[in-house]
C-alpha cells in the first residue's frame, strides 16, 4: 500500500485540474477575503454539495463509472467565483444544471457546453436573480497580471493554451482597433482589457479542453470565433456578461470544427484507473477519450 | 406581543418625528456642501430597455450662461423630454442618505431599554457640466430637433463630422473645450446624437422659477449607460457624482468599474453627531483612496416600499412616476395590483468620484438580482447619564473601553487624529489609560 504513494503524488501532479483547483481556490479566497465578494458560505456549500451529489447520481445512472470528484470541484468554484445570486435555490439549481449538462447534452461522446459556463447562462435566464458581476475584481494592473499569470500556470501545465491565446488576442485586436476607429485613447481598450472577470474566463472557462476543438488549427479558429462574438454582443447588442454569453453561442459549433480538423482528444492523465469511464470535466476537466 | 406592538409604535413616533428634525438636520449640513463641490445628480429610472434620465443641475450663475451637451444614444422627440421638480430629488437625496443613528445606553440598574433613531441627511451641490460658449462657424451638423421645454431650450444634433459639430457649439454659444474634438467624434461613430440644452431667458421668466429644474429625457435603447467623458474634458481635479437608480427587480451596479459597499454599521463617538458632515467627508475620501480613486461606491440599496432607520419617508407613487418610474400607477396594472406600500421599486445610491485619468470609460450599468438592502448606517450610543441605585463601576468600565474602540473605529474610518479623537471624548480624554499594546511592540522599534 505504501508503495503506491510516491506513484499516486505523480499521478495527482500529471492532472492539471490539481492546479486549477488550487488557483480557482485561491483566487475564490482573494475575492471573498480582499475583495469583498457577495458570497455567503451557505451558497458556496450548497454549490458544492449539489455538484458532487450530481456527479455521483450522474456517474451511478447515466455513465456507470467511477465517481471523480476533481471536475466537479471545479465547476463549483467557477460557479462561486463567477455566479451571483442571492437566493439559495438558484445557487444549487445551476450547480445542478451544470454537472447534468456534462452527461445529458454529448455529441460523439463529447459534452458540448462547459457545464459552469451552460450553468450560468441557463441561471440568468431563467431566473431575474441570478447575474454575473464583470467588475467585481476591479482593474489594478498589478492584479490582472497575478492574475494572468496564475492562470497561465495552470495553462502550461494543461498544454492546450491555443483557445485562450487566440480569444485574447483576437479580442484584444478587437477592442484596440474599435479605439483606434474612435479615435479614443488607448487607456479604454486598456481598462476593457484588465477586467478580472475577463481573463478568468479566458484562463479558466474557454481554456477547457473537454469542450475546445481537438485539433490545434481548430482551437485557435474557435478562439478567434469567440474573441468576435463577445465583441458582438459586448458592443453591438450592450449585454453585460458577453464572454460567457458568447461562449454559449459558439460551443455548438465545435463539433463543426472538430469535423473539418480532427485532432487527438486531450487527456488529463497519461493512465486512468481502469473503470474510470466519466469524462471528468468541467472547465477544464480533462477525461479520458471513450474508445468505441 | 403587545410589549413588542407598544415599543414599535413608539420607535415610529419618534422617528416620524424626528424626520422633520431630518430635515432641518439636511438644511445646517448645506454648510458642507464645499466638502462635495462640482457634485452632479443623476436618476437613472431603466427597465428592460427603458431608460428615464434625470439630470440635475446646481448651477449657480446667471442662468443665460447655462448650457449642458449631453450624448444620448437615439433620437429624442418632444415628448420625452420634461422638465422635472427639484423636491422629489431632494426627497430621493433625503431618504437615500447616508444615517447616524443614536441609541441611549439603559440604566444599567435597569433592564428597561429605549431606543430611538434619527437621521440626518448629507448634502451636495454643483453639477459640474460642459457649458459655455464662443463663436465660430457652423458646418455638416444636423440639427434633428429643436424644442423648448420648459425654461429650456433644446435641440438634438447628429454630424458627420465632429470638428464641425464642435464649432457650430461654439458658433451657437456653447463652450466646448477644445480637447473635445476626439471624444465628441467618437460618440458620433457610436451612431449617438447630442442634446444640448441652454435657458430660454424669456421662457424662465415667464415660468417664475428662479432656480433651473431638472431635464428628464425618456428613451429606449439597450445601452445602459453614463457618458461621463466629456464632463472629465474641463475638469479642475476629481469630480463628484451620485447616481440614483430605480429598477424593478433589485441592486445596480457598474460592469466596467468596481462596485464597493461603504463600511456602514460602525459605532463612533457621540461628537459625530454634530460633525456628521466632516465625518462622512473624511471617511469617504480614505475609501477613494484605498480603492486607488477607481471604485464607485454604494451608499444605499433599499426596497422603494420601506426604510429603517428612515432618513426620511419612502417617496410616493407619484412622486416616482415624476421621476419616471413608469411601471408605478397609471397605465401599468402591475403598479395596481401592488397595494401601496410595495412599490416594485429597488432604488440604488451609487455615488463616484472620478477623473479622465481613474476612469477612463463611460460608467456601464447592470441591473442585478440582488434584493439585499443595504445602507450607510452609523452608530452613537449616548451613556446612561441619569442617577443610578447600584454599583456602576462595572457599566463605567465597560463604556470607557467601548468609547475607546469607537475612538479607533472613527480614526480608522477617517484618517482622523487619534489623540484628537480621545481629547474630544470627556472620559476618555480623562482617563488614565492602560496601555493594551503589547510590550513587546516598542521593544525593537
Amino acid at each position: 500500500m505504501n508503495s503506491d504513494v510516491p506513484q499516486r503524488i505523480l499521478k495527482a501532479a500529471a492532472d492539471p485540474r490539481y492546479y486549477q483547483i488550487a488557483v480557482l481556490g485561491s483566487l475564490l479566497i482573494f475575492g471573498i477575503g480582499v475583495l469583498g465578494f457577495d458570497v455567503t458560505w451557505l451558497h458556496a456549500v450548497a454549490i458544492f454539495a449539489t455538484a458532487l451529489a450530481v456527479q455521483y447520481l450522474c456517474t451511478r445512472l447515466v455513465a456507470a463509472g467511477r465517481f471523480d470528484p476533481l471536475s466537479p470541484l471545479i465547476t463549483s468554484l467557477s460557479l462561486t467565483l463567477l455566479l451571483r445570486t442571492d437566493v439559495l435555490a438558484v445557487a444549487a439549481g445551476a450547480a445542478a444544471i451544470a454537472i447534468a449538462s456534462k452527461f445529458l447534452v454529448r455529441f460523439r461522446s463529447k459534452h458540448v457546453f462547459n457545464p459552469a459556463n451552460a450553468a450560468i447562462v441557463v441561471a440568468i435566464l431563467l431566473s431575474d436573480r441570478a447575474w454575473v458581476s464583470t467588475g467585481q475584481w476591479g482593474s489594478a494592473a498589478i492584479g490582472a497580471f497575478a492574475f494572468a499569470c496564475l492562470g497561465f500556470l495552470v495553462l502550461t501545465r494543461a498544454k492546450r493554451s491555443e483557445t485562450t491565446i487566440a480569444f485574447l488576442a483576437g479580442y484584444a485586436l478587437l477592442v484596440f482597433g474599435r479605439a483606434l476607429w474612435l479615435g479614443d485613447p488607448l487607456s479604454i481598450p486598456v481598462h476593457q482589457l484588465q477586467n478580472g472577470a475577463l481573463l478568468l474566463f479566458a484562463f479558466f472557462m474557454i481554456s477547457d479542453p473537454k469542450t475546445a476543438p481537438d485539433a490545434a488549427i481548430g482551437r485557435v479558429l474557435y478562439g478567434l470565433l469567440v474573441a468576435v462574438v463577445t465583441y458582438v454582443v459586448q458592443f453591438v447588442f450592450f449585454e453585460p456578461g458577453a464572454p460567457i454569453l458568447a461562449l454559449v453561442m459558439c460551443a455548438p459549433l465545435v463539433p463543426v470544427i472538430d469535423a473539418c480538423f480532427v485532432g487527438r482528444r486531450y487527456v488529463w492523465r497519461l493512465s486512468l484507473p481502469r473503470g474510470a469511464a466519466t469524462p471528468a470535466d468541467v472547465l477544464y476537466s480533462m477525461p479520458q477519450r471513450r474508445i468505441p | 406581543m403587545r410589549i413588542l406592538v407598544l415599543v414599535l409604535s413608539a420607535l415610529m413616533t419618534v422617528t416620524l418625528s424626528t424626520t422633520a428634525q431630518a430635515f432641518c438636520g439636511f438644511y445646517v449640513a448645506k454648510a458642507d456642501t464645499d466638502l462635495f463641490n462640482r457634485a452632479s445628480q443623476v436618476v437613472l429610472v431603466r427597465d428592460g430597455d427603458r431608460t428615464v434620465l434625470t439630470m440635475v443641475n446646481d448651477f449657480e450663475g446667471d442662468a443665460k450662461d447655462f448650457a449642458v451637451v449631453i450624448p444620448v444614444p437615439t433620437f429624442i422627440e418632444r415628448e420625452q423630454i420634461n422638465v422635472g421638480d427639484m423636491a422629489i430629488i431632494d426627497h430621493l437625496d433625503a431618504y437615500t442618505s447616508p444615517r447616524l443613528v443614536e441609541y441611549f445606553d439603559p440604566d444599567p440598574c435597569a433592564i428597561r431599554r429605549e431606543m430611538f433613531a434619527f437621521p440626518q441627511a448629507m448634502n451636495r451641490s454643483d453639477a459640474a457640466e460642459e457649458e459655455l460658449m464662443a463663436a465660430a462657424k457652423a458646418s455638416g451638423v444636423v440639427i434633428e430637433a429643436s424644442y423648448t421645454v420648459g425654461e429650456y431650450d433644446i435641440l438634438i444634433l447628429s454630424a458627420e463630422q465632429s470638428d464641425g459639430l464642435i464649432d457650430w457649439l461654439n458658433d451657437n454659444g456653447y463652450r466646448i473645450p477644445a480637447n473635445a474634438d476626439k471624444v465628441v467624434g467618437s460618440y458620433l461613430k457610436q451612431d449617438m446624437r447630442f442634446f444640448v440644452a441652454k435657458v430660454n431667458v424669456e421662457a424662465q421668466k415667464k415660468s417664475g422659477y428662479t432656480n433651473l429644474r431638472p431635464l428628464q429625457v425618456a428613451f429606449e435603447h439597450d445601452r445602459f449607460m453614463l457618458p461621463i467623458r466629456l464632463g472629465t474634458l474641463n475638469a479642475k481635479g476629481m469630480q463628484e457624482l451620485y447616481i440614483y437608480t430605480l429598477t424593478r427587480t433589485g441592486r445596480v451596479e457598474t460592469t466596467n468599474y468596481r462596485t464597493v459597499k461603504l463600511p456602514t454599521n460602525s459605532e463612533v463617538p457621540e461628537f459625530v453627531q454634530a460633525e456628521f458632515g466632516d465625518f462622512y467627508r473624511d471617511m469617504f475620501a480614505k475609501q477613494v483612496e484605498e480603492q486607488d480613486n477607481r471604485a464607485v461606491f454604494l451608499e444605499y440599496a433599499w426596497d422603494m416600499a420601506w426604510c429603517d432607520p428612515c432618513a426620511a419617508d419612502p417617496l410616493s407613487a407619484d412622486e416616482l412616476r415624476q421621476l419616471g418610474v413608469f411601471w408605478v400607477g397609471g397605465g401599468d396594472p402591475r403598479g395596481r395590483i401592488a397595494p401601496s406600500p410595495a412599490q416594485d421599486v429597488f432604488v440604488t445610491r451609487l455615488h463616484v468620484r472620478y477623473d479622465a485619468e481613474h476612469f477612463p470609460e463611460d460608467l456601464i450599468f447592470q441591473e442585478t438580482g440582488d434584493r439585499s438592502n443595504y445602507q450607510g448606517r452609523y452608530v452613537i450610543r449616548h451613556p446612561w447619564k441619569g442617577e443610578s441605585s447600584c454599583n456602576t463601576d462595572e457599566y463605567q468600565a465597560q463604556l470607557l473601553k467601548r468609547q475607546e474602540r469607537e475612538a479607533q473605529t472613527l480614526a480608522n474610518l477617517t484618517g482622523w487624529d487619534i489623540e484628537d479623537i480621545r481629547g474630544k471624548i470627556p472620559m476618555v480624554a480623562n482617563a488614565t489609560f492602560v496601555d493594551e499594546t503589547p510590550w513587546w511592540k516598542a521593544l525593537w522599534n
